[in-house]
């Protein structure tokens, strides 16, 4: 078991002057899976996947990726690690295939292997109309896509994307979404750092909940989901008479919890699963009542944070 | 999309030979591909030298040499090695720019020598540099300079200016790696530049200087590449200038580039 653990990290500590980023970090994740960390701004994600991507050195504790410690065997890491940062890190004065083609050349691809490799990567994120236009032009999407083309280049083995759709609109995120899938399928191991249970629940295998740099909580996403209670569904009937009724209704479908009014004329109940979604709206029709809004929604991180730790997450203060 | 070929890993075993000397410079190119896309960044580099020679000589000219052309002859190899100095800050500028962003996390994160994006900076450099030499001494012959000696001389001379260029780098670029923010590099190499260029014989012949501030031009490193240029341009008599440039190239070399690595890697 242990010789598939591609990632290991054992007591990951580490501090920027009085701020201590990470206190005492684990993190496994074996070949060939998604790990999702999640966690607020300011809970020690960024710093963890600098420190597996070599950028910094821990102040104790120790990691290693593929077998080779990122400290000691940086340089081997090097050669398996793919990085996909917070910001676009690729040069926005050259264009998308001058990025792409240093990138191959740094890896050692050669001249040929790295124009090829470029071409090929282009193509697959769709990029290769806009190929020869400076990086400073894309839109942000278009430069996410190629960020995530660049860490790829090398033909990585593990790959980190932290906060891969931060910023990008719905339709964008789940483009991304389906290219992280992919990568999986294509035998790549990828670690993501998330701020919502949705994401890290669309693509992970399994998550880590990390909040002041310590990991509060590991799990599958379904065990999270256990952990945390499920889904929320919310209810907008069109006429705010049928409110009450509603209310009724959606009690009956969530076992005898008590639907709460959260906005004005927005009813939610906690539910399990997804028939219950199927249910409501059968019954809702069956009593004539007509509804405008409905939707299923998963914990946001306020409410994992509330269940995992038992207080509200604080705001972070700013250091 | 269609599926596309990630695993497996490509591990380079025995990593190809000369890999700083290929990564330096795939990276100058990187440099040189930015400098053609922004050439407003090459103002320091073209209009300046330009517009200090018309300044200096007709304004100066007759009073210091008592004849503009005089003054031209004497004044250009001066001019020359002070833009090169005042050019020698645009690299730590910009690197300081550039490590902010994320392209330095991505250089970091390959299997890259870690000197490798600042020698490459450095390297990509020397297009400025020649662009400086060829410059001043094309607006020179504009407005009457003539050198006097031969080509080979003159080449020689041109060479000496870009090397001194490319090994002063490494100062702005440490002091890059120091700092906060591009404008502490900007003033504080304009505050050790200055002093160095007007403390020396870039605009006078320094006889006249109080003799506590002649000692501080006989060392400083652009009275030596000034008048080894203008003994290779116009044939004044030599000396040890043109060893003592070499010399104060393998100074700045050889202290500056050891503490900007180091401060390059210190940098989280």
């Amino acid at each position: 078991m242990t010789a598939d653990l591609i990632i290991e990290a054992e007591g990951l500590e580490k501090s920027f002057g009085s701020t201590r980023a990470l206190r005492g970090v684990d993190l496994t994740v074996p070949r060939g899976t998604v790990l999702g960390v999640l966690g607020p701004n300011g809970a020690g994600k960024t710093t963890a996947v600098r420190i597996l991507s070599t950028l910094i050195k821990p102040d104790a504790g120790h990691a290693r990726i593929a077998g080779y410690d990122v400290v000691k065997d940086a340089e081997r890491v090097r050669q398996s690690i793919g990085l996909t940062g917070q910001y676009a890190s690729v040069d926005e004065d050259l264009t998308g295939r001058q990025n792409l083609e240093l990138f191959g050349t740094l890896l050692d691809l050669g001249r040929d292997g790295a124009r090829k490799r470029a071409a090929e990567l282009l193509e697959w994120f769709d990029l290769t109309a806009a190929a020869n236009r400076m990086a400073k032009t894309y839109s942000g999407g278009m430069r996410r896509r190629l960020d995530l083309a660049a860490s790829l280049v090398g033909f990585p083995d593990v790959i980190f994307l932290d906060e891969p759709t931060t910023g990008l609109d719905p339709a964008k995120r789940e483009d991304m979404w389906d290219v992280v899938r992919s990568l999986v399928t294509n035998g790549a191991t990828v670690l993501l750092t998330t701020q919502y249970l949705e994401e890290a629940d669309a693509l992970a295998d399994e998550i880590t909940v990390i909040d002041h740099g310590k990991v509060i909580a590991h799990d599958t996403p379904d065990g999270l989901k256990r952990i945390v209670g499920g889904q929320t569904l919310e209810v907008r009937p069109a006429e705010f008479s049928d409110l009450q009724q509603a209310a009724a209704i959606l009690s009956e479908v969530s076992s005898g919890a008590a639907a709460d009014e959260i906005r004005k004329g927005v009813l939610a109940v906690p539910v399990e699963g997804d028939k219950a979604m199927t249910e409501a709206v059968a019954r809702l029709a069956g009593a004539g009542i007509a509804v405008t809004e409905l939707s299923l929604h998963l914990p946001s991180l306020d409410e994992v944070f509330f269940t995992l730790t038992g207080q509200p997450k604080k705001e972070e203060v700013a250091v | 999309m269609t599926t596309l070929n990630v695993a497996p890993a490509r591990v380079t075993a025995n990593p190809r030979p000369f890999r700083l000397v290929r990564h330096s410079l795939a990276l100058a190119k990187r440099s040189l591909i930015k400098t053609y896309r922004t050439p407003e960044a090459l103002i320091d580099v073209t209009i300046q030298p330009a517009l200090f020679l018309i300044i200096f000589v007709y304004i100066f000219g007759g009073a210091v040499s008592g004849s503009t052309h005089d003054y031209l002859q004497f004044l250009l190899p001066g001019i020359l090695a002070q833009t090169i100095a005042t050019g020698c800050i645009a690299i730590g500028v910009n690197l300081n720019t550039d490590l902010a962003k994320g392209i330095f996390d991505r250089f970091r994160s390959l299997p890259v020598p870690r000197s490798a994006p600042l020698v490459g900076a450095v390297l990509g450099d020397i297009v400025r540099y020649m662009i400086v030499t060829g410059v001043t001494v094309g607006f020179g012959y504009i407005l009457g300079f003539r050198i006097t000696t031969d080509p080979l001389r003159a080449l020689a001379g041109c060479a000496l200016a870009v090397l001194f260029a490319l090994c002063l780098s490494w100062l702005p670029v440490f002091v890059a790696m120091k700092v906060r923010t591009p404008g502490a590099v900007q003033g504080l190499m304009f505050a050790l530049i200055m002093p160095l260029s007007f403390a020396s014989n870039v605009f006078v012949s320094p006889d006249t200087l109080p003799g506590w501030m002649q000692g501080f031009v006989d060392v400083n490193p652009l009275t030596h590449l000034v008048g080894a240029v203008r003994g290779l341009f116009l044939g004044s008599p030599l000396g040890s200038h043109i060893w003592w440039t070499l010399a104060w190239c393998a100074g700045f070399v050889i202290i500056f580039m050891p503490l900007a690595l180091r401060a390059y890697r210190k940098k989280v």
